[in-house]
């Protein structure tokens, strides 16, 4: 059970104190309610990039990083297509300095050209490190557009190319700022060996008197229900052949999300799963398989990957696929399959929470999807799915209307 | 804790803060049991969660190996099948108790580590017992990990980092020391049963054993490890290893691996002593300053300034015996050659100025604050002291490093920059 406090403050922002007597570190967790879903489809790449340009100095503070690091800090952030989420772990002693940072740099950034042109650099490296100079990097790009016609899942956070990257200008990133980055669009968490009477003082001094913002209210286009199988063949100087199978699943809050999950548990998590077994050991068609789901807040999609062992053809790869998934379509699944993912999971969910770190970014994502609450409530719904509810969801996932193929073929 | 000031709220003024260096840092001692047969157990009782890990490190690594790639696959194949158990079932045991058994091979040293709900830990340390005793190294289950890591190996040599990687490690030990060698494919297509058996036999079933033990401990931790453990025939100690590096006489390498390439993965290094060298703590300090966090000198100029690379970090790598230092990035292919000389003049800038007071008691904090972070928790904790404990060395080197970074002055770094950062020592790779 993790305990925390809430509040708000009257400019709108929420705050959420979780106390852990047991460590001298206290972590303070800013999540803005904005990812690559909210960016307009020929500017893509942009909040990814607007997280970079944070670190680049804000209206009374030129550097960020170094304050914090005097301070015996560190600290790091990353983007989704769904959130923005920033955090730093320092001395508890010292964590008045993380509300200074934290605060100026919601208040209003420096807009400095520098930074911009600097980091439009930077990102375009990070841009090729990740997926253009590594074989099957373009994957995933490929992938999103495929199985996506309307929903902005149709690119990945980094962007759908370099050029919008290269692009950007000073006022796109103003105005995006003005937008997305207000106390309203944002929760604080704080964590560690802190109380909240003294979370509350730091707060209202250094969050409270930044004007509220607007609300975004986010109105995105619906993925239409796929209706047809789609499939993309690629040819790439890649050493193997490659098969990518996505399914669009339901959203994140959806009570079908708990299922979703010890599906591809079942399908491929640890060396007893079924696709591991009788892929990998048994049939010997991949030398690699995994299945795993995009957890996004909207409908996401489950994917089996796997790469096929040299002179296999592809055909058959995706028939023993299909095979498989025929027979957990058949034969569902045992009590004592079920309770093994579930055992899984908990031993998961209890291992995360070994980390302050780790603590208060969940509990910032759980209050952003709606609840902070349902950091301890997961276990317990997934405690609650049965076997007939796994069968009944996989049957709904697994329709071949419903799937994506990408055939990733070696050129050599 | 703060107070609330009366007057107006001054955004431009850092808030008071007390210098990490005041920190008096406390690493929590380990409790030690000695198991029947001699075996050491090191364990740290600590943390909320009931959960455990346990490690058993063997001296079964690379360094041990008759031919290139046999202690990998010894240690891979540990989970394989025994004589009563498929790799399957021995799968589904641990998966059905929500657990992990993973297994890992270093140069020296090849453990098999256990992530566990404490209530579990009676059921599963049999498995991991007839695993270390009782392994079978099957031909069929050989054949497919031969042929597995045949095709990982080949789509990761297409990447310029990994190719680099292995490349600089070869100029700097040679090709016959375990830090230096690598795998290709033909070593995979030699691999024997035999071998595996041999390697087994040897270095585990027999071998040299320690064991690392953290977490919410169960009361009677100590006699569920010897029962399952103590009468086993593996020994405490280490064995003597002791291995000459053939550096290449060639320093300055560039190699062209993938033609469709858009970056250059450089990596400039240098021999450096181990951790029992003197210089090893000094160097900690110079290290941060010039590459070792996000605020360093290579990638203030390098990142933060030009805009070369996503990251660009320099560190000592992690060996037993004689190491190196290592600079290590992935730069834009049009600008390699330039991050190449903007190495070589931070190094020059070491070399000849004086680190200011300012930028060194943000590193000294930012080291000490990093090291109050990372002992939280039991498995950090553990971690420590296992590091500690496989050098030979004992806490002293903890609270000496602390010192270290607390009180060394700028004129030493100066001095260390001037003995370790000389241009001409190191060797240079850009692989494209």
């Amino acid at each position: 059970m993790i305990q925390y406090e809430k509040f708000t403050l009257d400019n709108g922002l929420r705050v959420l104190v979780h106390q852990d007597e047991s460590t001298p570190m206290a972590v303070v967790n800013v999540i803005y309610d904005v990812g690559a879903r909210d960016e307009s489809p020929d500017k893509t790449g942009f909040a990814h990039l607007f997280e970079h340009l944070m670190f680049g100095g804000s209206i009374n503070i030129p550097l960020y990083d170094e304050p914090l690091q005097v301070a015996g800090g560190e600290n790091n952030a990353f983007t989704t297509n769904d959130i923005t989420n920033y955090y730093c772990q320092l001395p508890a002693e010292n964590i008045e300095t993380a509300f200074w940072l934290e605060s100026d740099r919601m208040l209003n950034l420096a807009f400095d050209k520098k930074s911009l042109e600097v980091q439009r650099k930077v990102v375009c490296e990070e841009f090729k490190e990740h997926y253009i100079n590594k074989p099957y990097g373009d994957v995933w790009h490929k992938m999103r557009e495929l199985a996506y016609s309307k929903h902005p899942y149709r690119w990945m956070t980094i962007g759908k190319e370099l050029k919008h990257v290269e692009d950007a200008t000073l006022q796109d990133v103003k105005d995006f700022f003005q937008k997305h980055y207000t106390p309203i669009n944002a929760i604080l968490v704080v964590a560690g060996n802190v109380t909240t009477a003294d979370i509350k003082i730091l707060a209202e001094k250094w969050f409270g008197p930044i004007p509220p913002g607007t609300k975004y209210d986010r109105n995105l286009p619906v993925e239409p229900v796929q209706t047809a199988p789609r499939s993309v063949e690629i040819k790439s100087n890649v050493p193997i052949d490659a098969l990518y199978k996505s399914w669009h699943i339901c959203s994140r809050l959806d009570e079908r999300y708990y299922v979703t999950d010890l599906i591809t548990e079942i399908l491929s998590g640890g060396g007893s799963s079924r696709l591991f077994q009788a892929l990998v050991k048994e049939k010997q068609l991949f030398s690699n398989i995994e299945c795993s789901h995009s957890g996004s807040t909207d409908a996401g999609l489950l994917t089996i990957e796997g790469k096929l062992v040299k002179g296999v053809a592809m055909k058959d790869a995706e028939a023993a696929i299909m095979s498989e998934i025929d027979t957990l379509l058949q034969n569902g699944i045992t009590e004592k399959e079920l309770q093994k993912v579930k055992n899984k999971t908990e031993s998961m969910l209890a291992f995360e929470d070994m980390s302050v770190m780790s603590r208060a970014t969940n509990l910032a994502m759980y209050e952003l999807l709606g609840d902070a609450e349902l950091i301890n409530t997961e276990l317990s719904k997934y405690q609650a799915v049965t076997t007939a509810e796994l069968l009944k969801e996989s049957k709904a996932i697994f329709n071949d209307n419903n799937c994506n193929t990408l055939y990733y073929y070696s050129n050599n | 804790m703060p107070k609330v000031e009366n007057y107006m709220l001054n955004r431009t003024k850092a808030p008071h803060i007390k210098d990490a260096i005041e920190f008096n840092l406390h690493l929590k001692p380990y409790e030690k049991f000695v198991l029947d047969n001699g075996v050491e157990v090191y364990a740290i009782n600590a943390g909320a969660q009931d959960v455990l890990q346990m490690e058993m490190v063997f001296y079964a690594g690379n360094s041990f190996e008759k031919s290139n790639a046999v202690a990998a696959a010894t240690n891979y194949m540990l989970k394989n099948g025994t004589s009563s158990k498929t790799a399957f079932e021995i799968n589904e045991h641990f998966e059905y108790h929500g657990a992990y058994c993973n297994r890992s091979c270093q140069n020296e040293t090849a453990s098999i580590s256990l992530h566990t709900l404490s209530k579990h830990l009676s059921v599963l340390l049999p498995v991991i017992k007839e695993m270390i005793t009782d392994s079978v190294f099957l031909e069929e289950e050989l054949a497919i990990y031969k042929q597995n890591s045949k095709q990982k190996l080949s789509v990761s040599l297409q990447k310029c980092d990994f190719v680099a990687n292995r490349l600089i490690d070869a100029y700097l030990f040679g090709e016959q020391h375990p830090y230096g060698k690598y795998i290709v494919a033909e070593d995979f297509d030699a691999l024997t049963t035999g071998q595996l058996k041999h390697h087994f036999q040897q270095y585990y079933l027999n071998g040299h054993c320690v064991i690392f033990v953290a977490g919410k401990l169960p009361a009677n931790l100590f006699e569920t490890v010897n029962k399952q453990f103590g009468k086993l025939a593996i020994k405490p100690g280490k064995p003597q290893i002791i291995n000459n590096a053939t550096p290449a006489e060639i320093k300055k390498y560039r190699v062209a691996n993938d033609p469709n390439g858009v970056q250059g993965a450089i990596r400039i290094a240098r021999p450096f002593p181990n951790r029992l060298h003197p210089d090893f703590i000094k160097m900690m300090v110079l290290n941060t300053l010039f590459g070792g966090y996000f605020g360093s000198r290579l990638m203030d100029n390098i990142r933060e300034d030009k805009g070369y690379t996503y990251g660009i970090h320099s560190y000592v790598q992690s060996h037993f015996q004689d190491t190196a230092l290592l600079i290590s990035t992935e730069a834009g292919k049009d600008v390699a050659e330039a991050t190449v000389e903007e190495i070589y003049k931070e190094m020059k800038v070491l070399r000849e100025e004086l680190v200011d007071e300012e930028e060194l008691l943000l590193v000294r904090n930012y080291l000490i604050g990093n090291i109050l972070g990372d002992l939280d928790g039991p498995f950090h904790i553990i971690g420590r002291w296992k590091n500690i404990i496989l050098n030979n060395l004992d806490e002293k080197y903890f609270y000496d490093s602390v010192n270290m970074i607390k009180t060394i002055p700028a004129e030493e770094l100066k001095e260390l920059a001037n003995k370790y950062l000389q241009p001409e020592d190191f060797y240079e790779l850009v692989v494209i």
